[in-house]
Parts: structure tokens; sequence; C-alpha cells
């Protein structure tokens, strides 16, 4: 140990130390502050939790810690090194993984980690021991030789953490490792991230977007658009909630449970979860059946343990004011009668033995369901799993390669233009013309939609209102915030009042609060006789689905509601399974499966 | 159906109008490329560098110097004293012509001999030695003219008295500058139309766009028109600029020009939806567009005739839209042509618009449906 770093007998120097730390970045004319005077210590040892959704300035902050970016103002030291005066010196103790690692798919598994070791400088001699180390902890062993691009996305992700520590570093920063991951390989990199800090006294620095995430941390930094909203351990979070969350039944449907308890003065949040909803209460009152007026038949809350997501929830109402609920009828007023009386009940998308191959990769395989008006359908499933793919085939823009489906009666590959208008999709990560300005895209969906005169002057006004989009009018939609892209989305895929709309992974990145306004949307519509398909790798919003079917490798593994679902996973040791474990349950029933077969 | 079409048209018109970096492209490297080419791109040569190495000190052998430097084709840079300078000259390019003058010059001259004079030329751009040959001979011959005149010899036998119609002082910007209005509005055309889809390809709007009741056919028209808008403009701002700043005569009228250039617009608007339908980012499109550009431009008669290329390249040339459009062009405003004397070039290019714009619609349908 070089003399004057880290004298052994004083206290080391934390792993990241941030005083004051400012970023913004220049978008076009506009300032984007990322980080606004963050303050925050970690100390060494253990996994540091960075949680909060797209835009919080997770990524700002890891690069900062990685040296690859200045801080505007402030001071970040890392390992006790001033990183804006010595960054090379930082880098060579620490291993960074950005969120698209840079693996090279056209070399084999085995080939990007010589790669990597050359880059890092490793040791020829070295190396076998420590690949045989890094392929052992990866359970890469049976694949060294195989091309990185067909890799899945599990494997991808932890070759790049393979590839990151190729040369043992004193601080892991992961960016955002797990997300879109499937939950098994998900939990394997937890088991890797366990294994280095636990066994080799490595500290990790952890970003993620899922909540449910930070209870495995051991500190957790919670970020909202660049300010610190809290730190400490998980359960110091979660704790001061312990005695407000409650699960609620009654007779009534849970969405509209979840919509008259939401509506409740003393209540915090609700969501709909295991086929009641989940409350958390504003204060440690025991919430009173009786004091909920008009009166709910049957009615009964079950107090459960506090979860992380409640103290990032309660913390973001502190900080953002609590968001009044819209009400739903204001989504009533918008679609008109224009739906079908729902006598024609039955089947309004039918998918038959659907399969989709690209070369002799199938994406899709197989798949069987049907969705019934007025239900929303979940497609649950990691990146890759084929959501995408069958969701494309659906809305025509991608022929099956066999199979047969239907929507609204029709195969939209083959149907008349005006079949379209009967349905609404938006598309993965909010796809809006961003050189217009919000009226402007409003103005140019209404018209594609064949929407003319007085109904499309009374669309757009509908469509500004109920999304309050009238005070953005004229932003440029690229600048938008991610959760007026997302709602300016909506509202472009709403304009027609479509019977049967199409979701693409439409939460992502958004944050807890935009992700709950989102879904009362969504359940408003599906009340209204709207039937919803949704993708999704979020396991906890399969909770608002109806239906859902868990999708791997291109196939359906499991379909039903998400009670039935998580009860496929029901043991003796586990008597109220997640469904996240209903989905690793699943899995691993289908390997198991295929390996008997 | 129109009103959509019409959205759409407003919506490409205004993604390129209000992102300033896309406005900024339209309107910055086409004027920039017009001027720099306006003034560079001209096979006139002016100021060549050249030595003399006369040998023969007489009244006579000056004269005719004075005719070589006071021509304001050549520049005598150096004035030698013996022969061995010449090599060195013209290989590090100092000059590009050495003229000899023998010895027996004015002698020959008194006796009413030919009298030799020599002429070394850098061979290494064969274009500009044989017009720096050319050059040389009218000067050599204007001098031997008038010495003859005064000195009482034969009357030359015969003589070429050259008067160029159209461009009467065979200025070769006249003949550029309306080829760069050809090829600056394919150019612009091509980009605009080429790229407009493969860049909601990238941003994943297309998808959106395919779902709505739009047929395709609404969409290749929403998408080709912007192109034949922005490329009729940007070839008007051209031809302004040729008039005005380049003073090159307009002589005939408008409407053979924009019926030619509206025909040229169209037949090259689909070609860049045909290269649309076929990628899937901007950089393909970008690689497409110029795969076909350069060909394009090579065998359009834009610098080199078509005359002078082999018969099958010639007919090669048949498909290429530029082609026609030049002769359109040049046809105006140099020669005043009108639509009666054009037909035979607007034909050929209304058929190649309509092959082109029923291909990119039937490769649409196939990549969309």
């Amino acid at each position: 140990m070089p003399p004057g770093v880290d004298p052994p007998e004083a206290e080391p120097a934390p792993a990241l130390r941030c005083v004051d730390v400012r970023r913004s970045f220049r978008i076009g004319k506009r300032v984007v502050v990322a980080l606004d005077g963050i303050n925050v210590e970690a100390r060494r040892g253990g996994v540091t939790g960075l949680i909060g959704p797209d835009a919080a300035g997770k990524t700002t902050l890891m690069r900062l810690a990685a040296g690859l970016l200045l801080p505007d103002s402030g001071r970040i030291e890392v390992l006790g090194i001033d990183v804006a005066r010595d960054p090379l010196a930082v880098q060579a103790r620490v291993g960074y993984m950005p969120q698209h690692f840079g693996l090279y798919e056209d070399l084999s598994v085995r080939e990007n980690l010589d790669l990597y070791a050359d880059l890092q400088g490793v040791a020829p001699a070295e190396r076998p021991a420590r690949y045989a180390e890094l392929l052992h902890m990866t359970g890469l062993g049976p694949f060294t030789g195989r091309m990185a691009g067909r890799l899945s996305g599990g494997m991808k992700q932890k070759l790049g953490l393979a590839c990151t520590l190729v040369q043992p570093p004193e601080l892991l920063l992961l960016d955002e490792p797990t997300v879109g991951v499937d939950p098994v390989s998900r939990r394997e990199l937890w088991q890797i991230i366990d294994h280095l800090t636990r066994g080799l006294r490595t500290t990790v620095l952890f970003s993620t977007a899922y909540l449910d995430e930070a209870e495995r941390c051991d500190t957790v930094l919670l970020l909202h658009e660049g300010k610190l909203l809290g730190s400490g351990p998980p359960r110091e979070i979660s704790g001061a909630m312990e005695g407000r969350s409650f699960h609620a039944v009654a007779s009534l449907g849970r969405r509209q449970l979840q919509e008259r308890l939401a509506s409740l003065p003393w209540v915090m949040d609700a969501v709909i979860q295991s086929g009641g909803v989940r409350v958390v209460t504003a204060t440690r009152t025991a919430p009173d059946p009786a004091s909920v007026w008009p009166p709910v038949p049957d009615l009964r809350f079950t107090p459960v343990p506090a979860r992380f997501e409640d103290g990032f929830v309660a913390r973001l109402n502190d900080t953002m004011g609590r968001t009044a609920p819209s009400s739903p009828a204001s989504a009533e007023g918008g679609l008109r009668a224009a739906l079908p009386p729902p006598a024609q009940d039955g089947e309004v998308i039918v998918v038959e033995h659907l399969t989709r191959r690209f070369g002799d990769f199938t994406a899709v395989d197989d798949i069987s369901f049907g969705v019934r008006r007025g239900e929303i359908f979940g497609l649950l499933g990691a990146n890759g799993a084929g959501k995408s793919t069958t969701f494309r085939m659906l809305c025509g823009l991608l022929p099956p390669t066999s199979g047969r489906l239907r929507v609204a009666g029709f195969d939209l590959r083959t149907a008349a233009a005006p079949v379209r208008g009967r349905i609404g999709y938006m598309a993965q990560k909010f796809s809006l013309y961003g050189d217009l300005s919000v009226a402007q895209n409003l103005r140019f969906f209404a018209s594609a939609y064949r929407l003319r005169g007085a109904r499309r002057a009374e669309r757009i006004a509908w469509a500004s209102e109920e999304f309050e989009l009238a005070p953005m009018q004229d932003a440029t939609a690229r600048d938008l915030p991610l959760g007026f892209k997302q709602r300016l989305a909506l509202a472009c895929a709403l304009m027609h009042e479509p019977e049967i709309l199409f979701l693409d992974e439409p939460t992502s990145g958004v944050d807890p609060l935009g992700r709950r306004e989102f879904w009362r949307r969504i359940n408003g519509l599906a009340e209204l006789g709207v039937t919803v398909l949704v993708t999704t790798h979020f396991m906890e919003e399969a909770e608002y689905c109806d239906r859902l079917a868990i999708m791997a490798q291109g196939r359906v593994l499991s379909a039903g509601t998400p009670e039935a679902i998580k009860a496929t996973a029901r043991t003796a040791s586990r008597p109220d399974p997640t469904m996240e474990d209903a989905f690793i349950a699943v899995i691993e029933a289908a390997d198991n499966r295929g390996l008997a077969a | 159906m129109w009103r959509q079409v019409l959205a759409l048209v407003i919506k490409e018109l205004l993604a390129v109008l209000r992102d300033a970096k896309s406005r900024a492209v339209l309107i910055g490297p086409p004027l920039i490329q017009l001027i720099v080419f306006g003034y560079a791109a001209t096979f006139d040569l002016n100021h060549v560098p050249m030595a003399i190495y006369n040998q023969d000190p007489s009244q006579a052998s000056r004269e005719l110097v004075a005719h070589f430097a006071g021509s304001p084709t050549f520049h005598v840079v150096a004035m030698l004293g013996s022969e061995r300078p010449i090599d060195n000259l013209i290989d590090s390019r100092q000059v590009q012509l050495v003229l000899v003058i023998d010895r027996r010059f004015t002698r020959d001259l008194l006796a009413h001999q030919p009298a030799p004079v020599q002429a070394i030329v850098d061979g290494r751009n064969s274009n500009t030695a044989l017009l720096i040959e050319g050059y040389a001979n009218t000067i050599l011959t204007n001098f031997a003219l008038n010495w003859d005149a005064a000195h009482g010899g034969p009357a030359p036998s015969a003589v070429l008295d050259l008067r160029a119609l159209y461009n009467p002082t065979l200025s070769s910007r006249w003949f550029i500058v309306p080829g760069i209005v050809a090829l600056l509005t394919q150019v612009v055309t091509l980009l605009v139309v080429g790229l407009s889809v493969a860049r909601e390809r990238e941003t994943g709007t297309f998808d959106q766009l395919l779902v709505t009741p739009m047929r395709p056919v609404d969409i290749l028209l929403g998408k080709g028109l912007p192109g034949l808008l922005i490329g009729t403009v940007e070839a008007s701002v051209i031809i302004v600029a040729a008039v005005f700043w380049f003073d090159i005569p307009l002589r005939g009228g408008l409407l053979p020009l924009y019926l030619g250039l509206l025909l040229f617009v169209i037949a090259v608007s689909g070609i860049g939806l045909m290269i649309s339908s076929l990628v899937s980012t901007q950089q393909q499109a970008l690689l497409g567009a110029f795969l076909f550009m350069v060909p394009s431009i090579i065998l359009s008669g834009f610098a080199t005739p078509i005359a002078n290329m082999p018969v099958w390249v010639q007919d090669l040339t048949l498909i290429n839209p530029m082609r026609y459009f030049l002769v359109i062009v040049r046809g105006v405003f140099l020669q005043g042509a009108d639509i009666g004397s054009l037909t035979s070039q607007y034909w050929p290019m209304a058929t190649i618009g309509a092959v082109n714009l029923v291909a990119a619609a039937w490769l649409f349908r196939r990549r969309t449906i």
C-alpha cells in the first residue's frame, strides 16, 4: 500500500463523497439540470443503491464517479481521491459497467474477455485463473465459444459484468444492469453482486429503476429529478411506513375499489394487488371501513408489511405535493358512445398458433391467446421474450410466419385502412415527432386518424384538457419531460377513441407517481369497455391486468389471472408469492419440462 | 384522403423547417456550393504560367513574345538563357508551357519559309495540355497573319473564322452554372425524400404512422410532395442567383424551364422514395443516395459530353433524368428554347418519373404491408 493512502488504523475514506455537486447539460437551447446540488456519502463495503426513475440523474452521477464527466461545480471524491484532479487514478481502481455495455457482438465470449483483459492490462499469466473464476461466477463457462450477439439479454449483462471485473476493482459502478432483464437472470446477477460484496469485499454502487431491488441494497440513495430525496438503509425508508400499509378487499370490482379508495383524503396511495387494493394511509391510524363514504359493501382491511416503494412514494408526495387524482369522469366524457354496445361480448383479439421467425431465430414460437372486450391483458416478459414482435404482428406491422390472428375480427395486414382507425397504438419509448410542438403533434394525429371539422377541434381540445397538455402547447415534443411525453403519446393514441388499445411498455422509465396516474387512466378506459393489450417488464404492473401471459423465449409459458398465476408458485414456505416469484417458478418449470422432454 | 396527405405534408415541412440544423443544411450548403462551383468549376484557362527560351534576339521574336505576354491566357514567369532549366521548371509545375524560339526564326520568316517554334507542354493533365496547345496555336496564327500582312507575305489560302452562337465569348461559366441548377436540385430533393422515411424508422414513429388509417399511397404522397416543394424552391433560388449574381442570360421563358424542373423533381423524388422504402436507417439512406448520385452526375453530361462516351454508356444515360434536365436548363438559359423544341426531353423524363413512382409504390407496399 503506498504511503499516505488509507493508513490501516484510520477509518478508510468513503467509497464516494459528493459535496454540493451540480451538473447540467445543454440540449439544443435548453439547459437540463441533471444533478442539482448533491451532498452524499457512500461508505465502503456492501451495495449502495442509486434508486430513481429515468432522468433522476443516476447515470450522470455514475459517470461523474467514473471520472468520465466533470461536475459544473462541487467536489467528488472516489476512494478518497478527488476525481476532477486525478481521474486516471480513480479509473485504475474503479470498474464501470455502463447501461449499454460495449460488448462486441461479433466476438465470442472468450474473445470479449481477452479484449477487455488487453484493454485493462491484465498480465497473460494471471488470465486463466481470473477467467475461470469469472466464468464460474457468471455461469458462462459452457458458452465461451458463443458469439456475444447470440447470447440472451441476461447472459449479455453477465458477460458485461465479467468483462468489467476482469481486473478486480475496489469499487464497482453498475448502471442499471438489471433493467429489462428477466427475473431469473436478475436473481443470478444479484447472487454475483452478493458474492462480490460479501466474499471479495468489493464496494458496489448499483443504479436501478426497480424499486423492489432497493430492499437488497445495504444503503440507498433516492434520486428524483437531480435531487436527493433521501438516503439510508432501505429498512429505514420503508420502516417509517410501518403500520400504514393495508390490503383491502370488497365485493366491489377491484378497479372501482381502487378508484374509490384513492379518492379518500386519508389514503396516500392505492394500487391494485392480489385481487384487492393495497392501501397506504396518510397517517398511522388503522382505517375504518365504516368511514368510507359512500359506503363500500364488505370492505375489509388487513395490515400488511410496508414496502420500500411506499416510502419512496411518500417522499415523492412530500416533495412534489400530492397530485390530485384527476377524475376518471372526464375520460368517460371523452369517450362518447362511439364504442359498440358491450352486448357483442366475446374475444376481440384472437391469436392462434402464431409464429414468427427471423432467419433461423424464432422470435415468437407458436403462441395462442384471446382477449375479451373491456379486458386489460398483459404480456409480461423480459427484453427479447417476443412481446414486441407479437405486438407488431397484431398491429399489422409485421407479417407472421404462420398462425392466425384477428383484431376486432380483422387481420390488420390485409384489412382496409379504415379498420386501423379502431385501434390505438402507443409504441415503445413514446415515439412522437420530436421536432414538432405538442399542439402540432396532436393536430397531425387527429388528421391522420381522419378526424375533421368540429369533431377534430373537439378531440384536440379534449386531449389538451384531459392530459393537462395546454400549458405545454408550444413546447417541442423532444424537450418534454418523460412524464409529459408519455401523456402526449397516450393522448395521440386515444385521439380517435379506439376500441382496442395497444400499449408497448408504456411505463418504462416513468416515476412511480407517473405510473400510478397512467394506470388510473387505463383502468378508466377499461371500465368504459376499451380493450387494452399491454406489454411490460415491471412484474408488479402485471397486477393491473385482468389476465396476463408470461412470455419467455418467444413462448407463452403461463396464462391466466394474476391470482391464478401467483397461486402456481404458492408453497408452504412461501404462502404469498409475488409476481416475480411466480415468474421464476414458471420459467423453472418450463426448463424442467424442457429437460424431461 | 387528401386531408391526411396534406396533414403529412405539413408535418414533414414543419419537421424540416422547425429544426435549425436541417434548415441550415437546406439553405447553406447549396448556396455555398453554387458560389464555389460557379467560380471554381471552369474549363477556361487563365494565367497559365509559361517560360520562353528565345534563341533569336530580334525584333520579330520580341513581337511574338509580346503576343504571348499580352494574352490573358498566359503569364510569362521566366525568360530562359539556356535549355537546361526547362525540364526542372515543368517537373516542379512552375510552368506548364515552355516556348522555344529557334535561332533561325527571323531568318526563316524573312525568307518566307516556315519558321519553327517549339512548344513544350506539361502533359500530365491531357485536357489542359490540349487546351494550351490550342491557345498557343491561335496566338501563333495571329502573329503569322499579322507578320505576313505587314511584310507582304502571301495571304493564307484558308482562314477559319469562328463565331460561337448562344455563348459568344465561349465562357464556360455559362455552361456550368445552369448545370449546377440541375445538380443541386437533385442533391436536395434526393436527400429530403430519401432520408425522411429512414428518420421515422429510426425514431419508431413510422410504426405509429402505419397503424393510422393512412394507406401506403397516402404516406408515399405525403413523403414525396415535401421533397417536390423543397426541391422546386431550392431550384428557384439557384436560378435567381444564376441570373442576378452570375449574369447568365435567361433567354427562354419560365414555363419551359419549370415544366422541366417539375418533371425532373418528380423523377428524382421517385428515386428518393425507392431508397426510402429499401433502407432502415438514415446512414443506409445516405449511402443509397450517393450510390445513385455520383454515376448520375457523371453520366449526365454535366461536365463531359455524353457524345464522347462509348455507345453502351450512352444508352445507359437514357434512364438518367438529369441528362434530360441538363439539356432543358441549358437550352432555356442560353438558347431560349421553347416547350415545342424540348418535347424530346420532356417525355422521357415524364416516363422515368412515372416508372419511378410506380416502382416506389410497389416497394413501399411490399415493405409495409
